[in-house]
């Protein structure tokens, strides 16, 4: 009787231990269930889809499909349109990342610089990034138009030779460049404003004192290095939109003349939409996905190191 | 070296007058301690002879040079700032490099890469990188050159400020309030290594400080400011025991100044109320202050007597609270010998010498004594 006595409680709390413990690990996954199932339902799960039927057949509304392998991808890159496409993103992130970089970060020194009606030239510069792109598209039709356009008016009465923009192969994509680092300037200048604010005064005094009299080397010694951070992420996001570039494209040029302003989205959205070849545009899908996770691991990679001083 | 020149400067912020007419001489050499409370215009001050703010009116020389309108970078004085102000992207080195590098490098050999193909810019970075170590030795800091700021503890920032302004050897130090981001201890200890740099490097210090400890200890001279005024100048003891006003005696002083209400008579005596002091003064009759510094008030004999309200026992002093029987005022006394403490809520005898007494104004302004006299016209009264 006492052996059992004491025999029991021993035994039970042995027990309770674990009990107690697999009762929290289930809180935990209970918990943690909402935003895991989320991200299944809303990012890994379209994700994998997406990377399945790149590996099929399947065309849109058709009863059947069946697995064809890489034979999307062997079609993919044995393509002249898909090269074609891939060249002219390309070409337009190297343009328009720097360009909106550059001019973002140089309108944001500006309005920083200035003391008066600052925030009427955020707001003017801020519009671009507000307004619909599509319907700013439209506009940029008229002002681009061959004879009645204001950018060949302009020109003309500088006594300057008008181009038909986007309707020449040599100049449809650089048009678009325009109008994409246009779009883009307002977003990045916001981000270089905000990084600018946070920058303490006391550095740009010290440097005055330690003979940084010049505005160009207090940039240099100030500004550039404490904007780091700001400028690795403006970077990235500007590479990213400008990966993803297409509702000027779909709305100005559907990708002409002879396929000179061909981007990958509007590959995508021809063969997936417009040919029902859902499978193979899944597949340009995946190789636009992979540039985009370059893109991000490179930032988080920088990001790290390089950047953040403290 | 360099002696600094200010005179009549005003400034003012929207209307607000910070500044209200400074004349001052700075001498060559000199450790000067900005001193007083907050918002009286002691960092204005020391931004304007840095050049970081402009003056409304008035003047500052440097060595007889006018330099108003001459950017701070032109005018070689060096400053160290409350929060250090190092460039955390750069390495302890870096830092310490700027000034150096501003001034011997062309803007072509200060670019990144095209400036180091140029020639001779081998050479300058050789000497750079001579004077840096010199400095790091004397700093102490030569294992922390590599490190970034972030990786610095706040004695070490400290240092490294301290070392990016000597490197370029300056006509003239300003210091912004240096140790005011450092724990107790840690202050304690650089206001000894500053006072040591100081001696060492004979150059002009200006010190900005609502310390009045960090004043006392460290400079040749204090300037107190109250209210964008500078209303004394003068060594740490003169400051101390002549203040001559009574802000500045309160200001001056841990714990601060005991204060009593008194009165001036008609024949110059002078009473706390119930007890005549053995002083007189030229001033006309009426209200005044007196002024006796915690130190000089002797407990145990004495006409007065208070309440013991509150004890401080620090172990190598103490300081006694009383409540003073009477005026209802409070006042402090310093006890070097912490063995004989009056008990809580007793009743003390107190007294202070004659000489203890600093006499004020109802306006704050110093009133002088006489004290040899104050004995021959006390005489009659005993009689």
């Amino acid at each position: 009787m006492t052996i059992g006595a004491t025999v029991a409680p021993a035994g039970a709390t042995r027990r309770a231990v674990p009990a107690h413990g697999s009762r929290r690990t289930y809180a935990a996954y209970a918990l943690v269930t909402p935003a895991a199932a989320l991200m299944v339902i809303m990012l890994l799960g379209p994700l994998a889809g997406v990377i399945a039927l790149s590996f099929s057949d399947y065309q849109l509304g058709a009863p059947h499909f069946s697995w064809i392998g890489l034979a999307n991808y062997q079609d993919l890159f044995a393509d002249k349109v898909f090269w074609t496409a891939l060249r002219n993103t390309l070409t337009y992130v190297v343009i328009v990342v720097p360009g909106a970089v550059i001019a973002g970060l140089a309108i944001a020194l500006l309005i920083q610089s200035g003391t008066s009606l600052r925030s009427l030239y955020r707001t003017i510069y801020f519009l671009p990034v507000m307004a619909t792109l599509i319907a700013m598209a439209v506009v940029w039709e008229f002002m681009l138009h061959p004879q009645f356009g204001l950018v060949n008016g302009l020109l003309r009465g500088a006594g300057l030779p008008a181009f038909a923009w986007l309707q020449d192969r040599s100049t449809a994509l650089y048009a678009l460049c325009a109008i994409g680092i246009w779009q883009a300037v307002g977003f990045n200048m916001v981000l270089f404003l905000a990084g600018l604010v946070s920058i303490p005064k006391q550095l740009y005094e010290a440097a005055e004192i330690d003979g940084a009299s010049s505005g160009w080397a207090r940039f240099r010694l100030v500004t550039w290095p404490m904007l780091g951070p700001v400028t690795t992420f403006v970077v990235v996001i500007s590479g990213i939109r400008s990966f993803q570039v297409f509702d000027t494209v779909h709305v100005l040029t559907k990708g002409g003349p002879s396929k000179s302003t061909e981007v990958l989205i509007h590959t995508m959205y021809t063969e997936g939409f417009e040919f029902f070849r859902s499978g193979y545009a899944a597949a340009i899908t995946v190789v636009f996905l992979v540039f985009v996770l370059a893109l991000t691991l490179i930032k988080s990679r920088l990001a790290d190191r390089g950047v953040h001083y403290t | 070296m360099a002696q600094i020149e200010l005179s009549a400067i005003r400034k003012s912020f929207d209307g607000n007058d910070v500044l209200k007419g400074i004349d001052f001489r700075i001498a060559d050499g000199e450790f000067i301690s900005l001193v007083g409370p907050s918002g009286c215009g002691k960092s204005t001050l020391l931004r304007i002879i840095a050049g970081l703010e402009p003056q409304n009116s008035g003047e500052v020389h440097i060595d007889g040079r006018p330099v108003d309108g001459i950017r701070p970078s032109a005018r070689n004085l060096a400053m160290v700032f409350q929060s250090y102000a190092l460039y955390p992207h750069l390495s302890t080195f870096d830092n310490i490099a700027v000034p150096l590098r501003m001034r011997r490098l062309s803007a072509i050999e200060r670019l990144p890469l095209l400036g180091a193909l140029l020639p001779g810019r081998r050479a300058k970075e050789r000497h750079i990188r001579a004077d840096i170590e010199g400095i790091a030795e004397q700093l102490d800091i030569a294992p922390l050159l590599r490190r970034k700021p972030g990786q610095l503890s706040g004695g070490q920032r400290q240092r490294v400020a301290v070392g990016r302004a000597m490197v370029r050897e300056p006509l003239a130090f300003l210091f912004d309030e240096p140790l005011s981001n450092l724990d107790a201890k840690l202050r304690v200890h650089m206001r000894a290594e500053l006072a040591e740099l100081h001696r060492r490097l004979k150059a002009t210090f200006v010190y900005v400080t609502h310390d009045q400890a960090e004043a006392m200890t460290m400079s040749s001279r204090i300037a107190v400011m109250m209210g964008g005024e500078l209303i004394q100048a003068g060594t740490p003891a003169e400051i101390y025991h002549e203040p001559g006003d009574i802000r500045v005696a309160e200001f001056i002083g841990s714990p601060k100044i005991n204060v009593l209400p008194g009165r001036i008579r008609k024949d110059g005596g002078v009473d706390v109320p119930g007890t005549a002091l053995k002083l007189t003064c030229n001033a006309a009759a009426g209200d005044c202050r007196i002024g006796v510094r915690p130190e000089r008030i002797e407990l145990g004999t004495g006409p007065f007597s208070g309440t013991v309200i509150h004890l401080e026992n620090l172990g190598a002093e103490a300081f006694v609270h009383l409540a003073v029987e009477g005026t209802g005022s409070r006042l402090i006394a310093r006890l070097a010998d912490v063995r004989h403490l009056p008990a809580m809520a007793s009743s003390v005898a107190f007294g202070f010498a004659p000489d203890a007494v600093r006499l004020f104004d109802p306006a704050g302004k110093r009133i002088e004594l006489r004290l040899e006299q104050a004995e021959r016209i006390r005489e009659p009264a005993h009689v």
